[in-house]
């Protein structure tokens, strides 16, 4: 057997410290996020959270694991292949992803995982919910407050109980400013693949234009896209959802029902990064802006001064409990 | 207010025919294909192919037109891999055509990805000089004054884009070249016998060559319908199994451009009428649950198809490769 020369078994030694070191230091934290159906680039919901991911890599410098799915089959899968790349803290973004989150958990205890808009009742899962109701409370204000033909419109993309609360919140939202307000509501599909249908949800929208609809507030991620395109087409105006989108369409999108996404998935991430990651349920609301109606300079135009105070005060009043936003149950 | 039958059933119809164009396309471009004795599987993939094609080259030169001469080419470059692989090399055509479906089904995503970094779509055509718009003609704004006729004209035959007019003429046009031309006739004959045509001395191949590529240019256009009308851009798996979908309308059409013209018009009506009966409550039925709403047009297929063909009469030598007997 050749023995090593003296200088050369100590370097082998530190490249080996050093190895371990670097093992540990990527075992520090090692983030992982699978985005839902509607996929990275929905302009919306996932788009919202990829954004968090951004902004976590680009302040950390840490790599985050990314993962799109084309099936359901697939959610365990690369669940599992994240892990087995060592990764110690996966976001799963989307209802769906609920099952496939708890069966992980239970199976490795040690991983952290968040869910977002689900909830698993699990130490080791955080499960962010979004009181989506209050930001489509507020949407649905603005929609009465614009519409000439007191008829709005609502397109939701796979019919969840998540969806509904949206819709239901939107609809009290209208009625509140309009009493006898119409709004007709109308839901895409009942599969995943109601996230990814814009041809079907432009013909929904022409559907409600076609019926006397001129706002419609669309909860449906990519199929949400052709309900924009399609009231911009129409010279109409359409309210985007999730992630801000008034710049999608600009002047023919109202306003947005913004769901901070990026603020979870970041939050978690730092959280675990830091050390001081917990997991359990949280509920987020207008109270710590997590949801929210959107203003910039592509909807100055549409939202007066007079909406904007009226859309403010029902804001300080929904905080205060002076206005109770009806919820889906 | 609430609105008249009579607007209710205009409106309908009016988007029977947006929802039916993509299908009459691809049914028109599957009549071709099957005629000649080829399976029209592909339809999807060449509809996929197009739509993606005409979704980058109108995001990338900003024009709907080049889109669709995109569209059409990428659609007519995929059925000639068909026709090579079916007609020359006399290949398994269902297994050749739903090969090329799944690989379009990948490949597109996949250069959308590598090329725009959005995902996996193209971007969103939000310039109005990248799609096929609506157009208005002339008086219909003033014939909408007029309840009666005037909506007719102004929502039902007004208001489409370009491709729904071109779809509307290629359905004679179609059955004028089938039936009525020395072309149309040896289609017809070569899907029927082709040791006939053989013997009088008429290329077989070349065909059946050249109706699968008609078949490529009609689901090219049907794809950039896809892409740059009804939608605005290209996203993965976007004809959602509208190429089958006018392949069974072709069936029940029994293999004739106008009977097929009346299958795509009544799923295209169905479905319709699907989208909009949600939520909508019914005389003495009520409010009709979404599912069984979003079930019907499939559950209307199978019905039709069950039941209401009389004897289908499929061209004979379909699917067959040809093989010159010595």
């Amino acid at each position: 057997m050749v023995t090593l020369p003296r200088f050369l078994n100590s370097f082998v030694f530190i490249v080996f410290v050093f190895a371990l070191a670097l093992a540990a230091k990527a075992d520090a934290i090692k983030p992982g996020i699978i985005y839902d159906m509607g996929g990275k680039y929905d302009h919306s919901f996932n788009q919202s959270a990829a954004e968090g991911v951004d902004r976590f890599v680009k302040e950390t410098g840490i790599t985050c694991h990314e993962f799109e799915l084309s099936n359901d089959a697939q959610r365990t899968q690369f669940m599992r292949q994240l892990i087995r790349h060592g990764v110690n803290i996966i976001a799963a973004i989307g209802f769906n992803q609920a099952s496939a989150v708890e069966e992980m958990a239970r199976e490795f205890p040690l991983v952290k995982f968040v869910i977002v808009d689900g909830t698993v009742n699990l130490p080791n899962v955080e499960s962010v919910n979004y009181k989506e109701q209050q930001s489509s409370y507020l949407c649905g204000m603005a929609a009465a407050l614009v519409s000439k033909t007191h008829k709005v419109g609502f397109v939701g993309g796979m019919d969840i109980p998540l969806i509904r609360k949206f819709a239901m919140g939107y609809t009290a939202g209208a009625k509140l400013i309009d009493p006898s307000i119409k709004v007709i509501v109308n839901m895409t599909g009942t599969t995943p693949s109601a996230w990814n249908d814009p041809i079907r949800g432009g013909e929904l929208a022409k559907s409600q234009f076609g019926q006397g609809v001129d706002v419609v507030f669309h909860a449906a991620g990519s199929t949400g896209l052709g309900v924009m395109q399609a009231a911009k087409d129409a010279g109409l105006l359409s309210i985007g959802c999730d992630k801000n989108q008034d710049s999608v369409h600009p002047g023919s999108v109202l306003t947005s029902a913004v769901k901070r996404v990026d603020v979870a998935v970041y939050s978690a991430f730092m959280d675990a990064k830091n050390n001081t990651w917990k997991g359990g349920p949280k509920q987020l609301g207008l109270e710590c802006d997590a949801v929210g109606y959107s203003l910039d300079q592509y909807n100055r135009l549409l939202i007066t001064p007079a909406i904007e105070a009226r859309l403010n005060q029902a804001k300080a009043d929904i905080i205060s409990g002076k206005i109770s936003v009806p919820e889906y149950k | 207010m609430t609105l008249s039958y009579y607007t209710v059933i205009i409106l309908l119809l009016a988007g029977t025919i947006r929802v039916a164009t993509p299908l009459i396309l691809s049914a028109l471009a599957g009549l071709f294909s099957e005629r000649s004795g080829v399976v029209a599987l592909g339809l999807e993939g060449m509809m996929l192919g197009a739509a993606f094609g005409s979704a980058a080259a109108s995001a990338i030169y900003g024009s709907a037109w080049l889109g669709l001469l995109v569209g059409v080419s990428v659609s007519v470059l995929i059925a000639a891999v068909l026709s090579f692989a079916c007609v020359f090399k006399k290949g398994n055509q269902v297994v050749a055509a739903i090969a090329l479906n799944i690989t379009i089904s990948g490949l597109a995503p996949t250069l959308a990805l590598a090329w725009f970094n959005q995902g996996n779509q193209t971007p969103g055509l939000t310039n109005s000089a990248q799609r096929f718009l609506e157009i208005t003609l002339p008086w219909a704004k003033v014939s909408r004054t007029h309840p009666f006729p005037g909506l007719i004209y102004s929502e039902l035959i007004s208001g489409h884009s370009v491709i729904v007019y071109l779809a509307a003429l290629l359905v004679p046009l179609s059955a004028f070249i089938l039936y009525k031309t020395r072309f149309g006739l040896r289609v017809r004959a070569v899907g029927e016998n082709p040791h006939a045509l053989d013997s009088a001395g008429i290329s077989v191949n070349k065909i059946r060559t050249q109706a699968v590529l008609i078949s490529g240019v009609l689901s090219g256009v049907a794809g950039t319908y896809l892409a740059t009308a009804a939608g605005a851009g290209f996203i993965p798996d976007m004809t959602a199994g509208k190429g089958y979908l006018a392949l069974a309308a072709l069936i029940f059409g029994n293999w004739k451009p106008y009977r097929a013209l009346g299958a795509c018009l009544l799923f295209a009506f169905t479905d319709t009428v699907a989208t909009r009966l949600q939520g909508v409550p019914l005389p003495l039925i009520g409010i009709i649950p979404v599912q069984f709403i979003i079930a019907l047009p499939y559950l209307m297929t199978v019905i039709l198809l069950a039941g209401f063909v009389a004897r289908p009469e499929p061209p004979k030598a379909i699917g067959v490769p040809y093989e010159k007997e010595n």
